[in-house]
């Protein structure tokens, strides 16, 4: 273990275990099986206490000897510790005991999970020595890169598909980002970018840096557990994209249970897809342990991804934690952004509906038991994909600066309700 | 007209760090097996023990990628492109 790795030992590959040095590489040269970060646990033993993380500023970084960062945090210092909801209006609506909202749609400083992994991920690339940042993106990540890439003073290439939301390519053009619009579906975007990357010497965030990049996500989980008050929840409905959050969930609480910081329980943990873009949920449903491919077509654009590259990996930590998977349709999804923000005041994007629709059909079907508690993560903010549910929200009432046309209004109003 | 192969950063130490190769397979299992005998071990990064591409390995003839198409034994005609990629994660 050497001192300048600070709580990292090494990249090791998740299929065959061969160990790399910790420098921006993603992919095991022997078989291209994804490269994932390994700690010094006894270490980070003594220093991560419970009194320890509870005296640190209210931020994912509290949790900092587990993400991977030699030094202290250059990028992206205000991100996570968003708030976990009790949600008992929508607990009674979909008919559940206990119901929490992990509310990532108020991340810092772009509103979606994706600050999380970028604040990782460029304060990483930082220490490797990167002056240039890029990424693939669905959208969120993208906006994430151009925002965190700002304010650290490096620049910037996001690489999207062109048929993402207006909300979601102002929202990265803005901090004066490149932003390069890809004629083709995310998929497409991933796949050039793996070229690009190769010839390129940027910090991808998520393809040379996706070791570091990921490994920011389980900050999510160690925030439910401590805000839940050190336990682990029954259940945790998770939107899948790459399947990568899925598997960070899973690894945060395992660790926190591995340094003994929370008690070991029953942890379900569920995956959630649109069913017009649900390669691992379909694999889930079916009992297979593999994914069949599949082109997105799906209002869940954040999610669109069809050849998700953690999918093997989601699908077997929902295995090992008896957790379930499924998918709803465009118009359940409005529907589940709706009720969100009906009973929770929260206004989730996409994803946030898929995650809500997904965990009613769980308990619907009793994978989800009634008499249980579950976490549902929302990861994004509804603002960002104003085209999904306008025209499907109604209209504002429009009248004349006239009290007497307010009353004839809240009159009309009545009589249509009575 | 042969058929190029554009080999991954991971391979190319196999490759002499070529990063464009020249095939005349028929099939991409046919191509798979004449990289090997030009570039010995590169088979086994791309084909597990049982034959198949790799779970993590992406192979894509002129951007189709071949899970799309007919796997292995997805047909090549002259002048198409193969790309081999490894998955990369989302966002």
């Amino acid at each position: 273990m050497k001192e300048h790795d600070g709580f990292m030992k090494a990249l090791k590959c998740r299929e065959c275990g061969r160990e790399y040095p910790l420098t921006a590489t993603h992919v095991c040269e022997f078989d291209f099986g994804p490269l994932e970060v390994v700690y010094d646990y006894d270490r980070i033993k003594k220093s991560l206490t419970r009194a320890a993380i509870q005296s640190r500023p209210q931020t994912m970084w509290r949790y900092r000897e587990l993400l991977p960062v030699v030094n202290d945090p250059t990028v992206g210092l205000q991100a996570g510790f968003t708030p976990l909801v009790k949600a008992d209006r929508l607990a009674k609506k979909l008919g559940i005991r206990e119901l929490w909202i992990k509310n990532d749609t108020v991340n810092y400083p772009t509103l979606s999970f994706k600050d999380r992994v970028v604040s990782v991920a460029l304060s990483r690339a930082r220490e490797l020595g990167f002056d240039t940042v890029a990424c693939a993106s669905t959208g969120n990540l993208a906006n994430s890169v151009a925002a965190n890439a700002a304010s650290a003073g490096m620049k910037s290439y996001v690489f999207i598909p062109s048929d993402l939301e207006q909300g979601k390519i102002v929202n990265s053009l803005i901090y004066g980002a490149h932003v390069i619009s890809i004629k083709g579906h995310y998929d497409e975007v991933n796949r050039l970018c793996a070229e690009i990357a190769g010839k390129f010497n940027w910090a991808f965030v998520n393809v040379n840096m996706r070791p570091y990049y990921a490994e920011g996500s389980k900050s999510m989980a160690y925030e439910i557990v401590e805000q839940l008050g050190w336990r682990l929840p029954q259940h945790t409905v998770v939107p899948m994209a790459s399947g990568s959050l899925l598997t960070k969930i899973q690894k945060g609480y395992q660790e926190f249970v591995k340094l003994g910081l929370v008690a070991e329980s029953e942890a379900a943990i569920h995956g959630a897809q649109a069913t017009g873009c649900s390669p691992i949920s379909v694999a889930q449903k079916a009992g297979l342990d593999f994914f069949r491919p599949v082109k997105p077509d799906t209002i869940a654009k954040s999610l669109a991804i069809g050849t998700p590259a953690d999918g093997f990996y989601a699908l077997k930590a929902m295995k090992e934690t008896n957790g379930a998977a499924d998918d709803i349709t465009d118009d359940e999804i409005r529907d589940a952004i709706k009720l969100l923000a009906e009973t929770e005041g929260i206004f989730a994007e996409t994803a946030g509906g898929v995650t809500v629709g997904v965990a009613r059909k769980l308990i619907d079907s009793g994978k989800i038991p009634r008499d249980d508690s579950a976490v549902l993560c929302v990861t994004g903010n509804g603002l960002k994909t104003l085209d999904a549910v306008a025209g499907h929200v109604g209209k504002p009432c429009e009248i004349k600066p006239s009290l007497r046309e307010f009353e004839a209004l809240l009159a009309h109003e009545e009589k249509v309700n009575a | 007209m042969p058929k190029k192969v554009r080999i991954p950063t991971p391979l190319r130490k196999l490759t002499n760090n070529e990063e464009l190769v020249e095939v005349n397979a028929a099939t991409i299992g046919e191509a798979i097996i004449e990289l090997q005998t030009r570039f010995p071990g590169i088979q086994e990064r791309l084909v597990d023990e049982k034959g198949e591409v790799r779970r993590f390995v992406n192979v894509y003839v002129n951007e189709e990628d071949i899970r799309f198409l007919k796997n292995k034994q997805t047909p090549l005609k002259d002048g198409d492109e193969i790309s081999i990629i490894p998955a990369i994660a989302g966002g």
